[in-house]
């Protein structure tokens, strides 16, 4: 058995997994029910100036009759009053000593506000903070959330407030309602947060009813932009996050990564980016607490599987092999082919091809079945082929170099190659 | 033993005589599996269909709520669609070739899905078709079953003016009067056929007989062109000794009287005999044991391999608790009073390959005695030969003969369907009428 405990920044958890900051963590029931559960960890939602929520705050985008592929809010910060949360926070901490329990704070923007509610919340005994520059609704009109998080002089300014205050760990989590996360990252970690987070929600309108013609969620006629998370999110977060974990100076500072985690393969995949530990928060909306024992149990047996004794042993183990266009090797080329045995003769690959891509797979005539073979000599190994057939390992890509030696672009351009495949 | 009525209670009836194939509960239901289909290229399902319905394409509009496209594209294909969904043999139609057969995984559930589609449109009576402007020319079809009606609706959505003739009081022909009760309800038909018709441009006359109160001269004169979708009707005799007992009757009978005259009113006997294995036989066979016969038994002279039915509907017959006696040919009905007491049968076995390139029945010699008090034949249906041949038309046996246009010998009348074929499924009738139409469509303009 693999050990997946985690130690971030000195913050232990039997398991990389958090929840992250939103509705599930906002009381002691539902987190006491999450550490009953197997949950590693929380991110207490966030704590911050009295705020008053509408109804309705939720709404989802579904595809091909899966519900929730995406998932919207409109919700803001802790609606609760400060002090039953801080005494809730207390609570859960003296019932679950070894779980992870962090804070999630939005003050308001001055100096004075920050340092007073660092001073409440260490009292409860919470082992760190994640600073709240993220969310994209509701705040950012006050000045706080992601109108901070944008502005990577204001960001720094906040963190650095903090850091007169505060004497455990530090999180910042970073708004992905940027052209990119760095910028932000780089100011806050010069203004020395011990970590970062990633990625908050993105802005989002969901959908329209086709009825009412109104977007969704509905609030009395009228909606609002909110932010979009759920599986839908999760590649651009991974996008977002390796770009942090690639920055010299961004990848100083351990990272809890976030965005549509759903699985332990979602999870094992940030990690491998350079997440210390995950935060998940759609996927126990839609299942509850219950999916964290697929989550450790899966990625403990992945972990054997591959010999991994530890999480440290694995993480940020894909970061160098997301590299630059320009250094990619020209001479690299693989075809589709088709296991004629397990082929349903759906024609899906061919439609595909033939309409979208490079006419590389033929078509002969049977009734009620057509045979499909790709043509070799067409095929560019695109992959699209093999990402639609609904059948296991029914397409594979093989290998067919053009030249054994690595050729990159500017190689090739060098050398005066020629261009132009077809 | 004897033959009686009024052998069950009313909920008996009703629950022998419900859906066997229910519909979706709800829209959820349907969502499920809609959402399985692969929405497959050149769908396999598709080319099994003899009306050619694009699958992928109903299936696919059913998962983006646009219910009303996908009973569309089902009804300019099939407008026999919804009572095709209940009464096709999908088995070995477009189900039967689903690609998810080829994973060992059930087939998606076409015909439920077709229903799905096709109910709501029928029952909120959504127009969906419209006519063009006037040809200006008229056209007579004989008989209102899928035959002429599929011809019927495609000649008046083109501007042409359709007089249907039907010599019964209802349309809809052997879907109406000749399908078990529990695949597709007498009321169900009205309603489909009050549908089809509802475009406009299409008067059925009932009560009107080819050779009784009309002749095709007659129409060649009132009409620009003619189509026969007259279909097949006579019971096959079993030319053996004991016939015409009373108790003895022809299956396509024993079909129309269930659905015309209600469940309690139809006679049935004790133990019954059905001889042959066709839809029709199961059809009949089903029906007995459902209207409280104590045995029935199948009777069929050759062996399953060879059998017409499908799997599925030998299933259901079994299921319903039918007896199945293999290699055996009906010799002698016996009887006392003039009533059948017994079925005497040959046992055969499996001879030459015949025309077919099915193995012959080939009599043993030996014989062994059912005791029944019914016999029911569904040995095959006999086309109208002496009714075709009076009017003059080209035929073989009875079965009309066409061009590949689908014309007669006779200019401008055209024939398809079961008349045509000898007796094939409704959704091979309904593609003849279509093809009917077409041709002549070509032939009006072109004249």
């Amino acid at each position: 058995m693999a050990d997946i405990s985690s130690n971030f920044l000195g913050i232990k958890s039997p398991n990389p997994f958090w929840l992250a900051s939103a509705p599930p963590t906002d009381k002691k029931f539902n987190v006491l029910r999450a550490f009953e559960a197997g949950w590693g960890g929380v991110v207490w939602k966030t704590l911050g100036s009295q705020v008053k929520n509408v109804s309705s705050r939720y709404s989802a985008v579904d595809f091909n009759g899966g519900r929730v592929m995406g998932f919207n809010n409109i919700e803001l910060i802790s609606d609760r009053p400060l002090h039953i949360n801080l005494e809730e926070i207390a609570e859960c901490i003296r019932l679950f000593p070894d779980r992870a329990m962090i804070v999630s704070l939005m003050a308001d923007n001055d100096r004075k506000s920050w340092h007073e509610l660092i001073k409440k919340v260490e009292d409860t005994g919470a082992h760190g903070f994640e600073l709240n520059f993220g969310c994209p609704h509701g705040m950012t009109e006050r000045g706080m959330g992601a109108s901070v998080g944008q502005d990577p002089g204001i960001a720094k300014m906040v963190v650095e407030w903090v850091m007169e205050a505060a004497s455990i760990p530090v999180i910042t989590k970073l708004t992905p309602n940027v052209h990119s996360v760095v910028p932000t990252g780089k100011a806050v970690v010069e203004a020395g947060t011990n970590a970062l987070s990633l990625i908050n929600t993105i802005q989002s309108v969901t959908g329209i009813d086709l009825d009412t013609l109104v977007p969704n969620p509905y609030v009395a006629g009228k909606s609002v932009f909110g932010g979009y998370c759920g599986p839908a999110v999760k590649p651009i977060a991974l996008k977002m996050l390796a770009t942090i974990s690639q920055d010299p100076v961004t990848s100083t500072v351990p990272i809890s990564g976030i965005g549509g985690v759903s699985t332990w393969k979602d999870a094992v995949e940030f990690m491998l980016l350079g997440s210390s530990t995950v935060q998940v928060c759609t996927a126990v909306m839609k299942h509850g607490f219950r999916i964290i024992e697929d989550l450790c149990e899966g990625l403990n047996n992945w972990m054997d599987e591959k010999g991994f004794s530890t999480i440290n042993d694995f993480i940020g183990k894909s970061v160098p092999t997301l590299t630059h266009w320009e250094d990619l090797d020209i001479n690299y080329h693989h075809v589709a082919h088709i296991n004629q045995d397990k082929c349903i003769h759906c024609g899906l690959c061919y439609i595909a091809c033939e309409d979208t891509s490079h006419q590389s797979i033929s078509l002969t005539y049977g009734k009620p079945y057509n045979t499909y073979a790709i043509k070799e000599e067409e095929c560019v190994g695109c992959n699209l082929c093999q990402l639609i057939c609904p059948v296991d390992k029914c397409i594979t890509m093989v290998v067919q170099r053009k030249g054994d030696e690595y050729v990159n672009w500017k190689e090739w351009q060098k050398r005066g190659l020629p261009l132009n495949d077809h | 033993m004897a033959i009686a009525n009024n052998r069950l209670t009313t909920e008996q009836y009703q629950q022998n005589f419900s859906d066997i194939h229910p519909p979706f509960v709800n829209k959820s239901a349907a969502l499920v599996e809609a959402n399985r289909c692969l929405f497959c290229y050149d769908a396999p399902c598709t080319k099994s269909c003899p009306t050619g319905i694009n699958v992928p394409k109903f299936i696919k509009q059913i998962t983006t709520d646009n219910i009303k496209g996908s009973a569309h594209t089902i009804f300019i294909s099939n407008i026999f669609g919804g009572g095709c969904s209940r009464v096709c043999p999908v088995e070995k139609l477009c189900e039967g070739s689903c690609v998810y057969n080829l994973l060992e995984e059930e087939p998606i559930a076409i015909a439920k899905l077709q229903r799905y589609a096709t109910d709501k449109a029928i029952e909120d009576k959504w127009k969906l078709f419209d006519r063009k402007p006037s040809n200006g020319k008229k056209v007579a079809v004989i008989g209102a079953g899928p035959a002429g009606l599929s011809c019927a609706h495609v000649l008046s959505r083109e501007g042409t003016e359709v007089t249907v003739f039907e010599k019964e009081s209802k349309g809809g022909g052997l879907m109406t009067y000749g399908i078990a009760a529990y695949k597709v309800t007498p009321q169900f038909c009205e309603e489909e056929v009050e549908y089809i018709t509802s475009l406009g441009g299409i008067e059925i006359k009932y009560g009107q007989e080819l050779g009784k109160n009309i002749s095709l001269m007659d129409l060649q004169r009132d009409f620009d062109a003619v189509y026969l979708g007259i279909g097949v009707g006579v019971a096959r005799q079993l030319d053996i000794p004991g016939e015409d007992l009373e108790g003895v009757v022809d299956a396509i009978r024993f079909i129309y009287d269930i659905r015309t005259k209600g469940y309690p009113a139809v006679t049935v006997g004790d133990k019954v005999a059905v001889i042959g294995m066709g839809m029709t036989a199961i059809d009949a066979a089903t029906q007995a044991k459902r209207l409280g016969a104590k045995e029935v038994t199948l009777v069929y002279r050759r062996t399953e391999a060879e059998k017409p039915c499908t799997n599925v509907e030998l299933d259901i017959a079994k299921l319903d608790g039918c007896e199945v006696i293999w290699l055996a040919a009906p010799k002698e009905v016996k009887g006392e009073n003039g009533k059948v007491t017994q079925l005497v049968c040959s046992r055969m076995q499996l001879g030459e390959l015949d025309t077919n390139g099915r193995r012959s029945p080939v009599n043993t010699g030996e014989t062994f005695t059912l005791e029944v008090d019914m016999v029911i034949k569904a040995a095959g249906q006999v086309a109208f030969e002496t009714l075709v041949s009076g009017e003059l038309l080209q035929n073989n046996k009875g079965k009309i003969l066409i061009d590949t246009n689908g014309a007669t010998n006779i200019k401008g009348v055209y024939a398809g369907g079961d008349a045509v074929n000898g007796g094939k499924e409704v959704v091979d009738a309904v593609q003849a009428g279509k093809d009917g139409a077409k041709a002549i469509l070509s032939y009006l303009e072109n004249r």
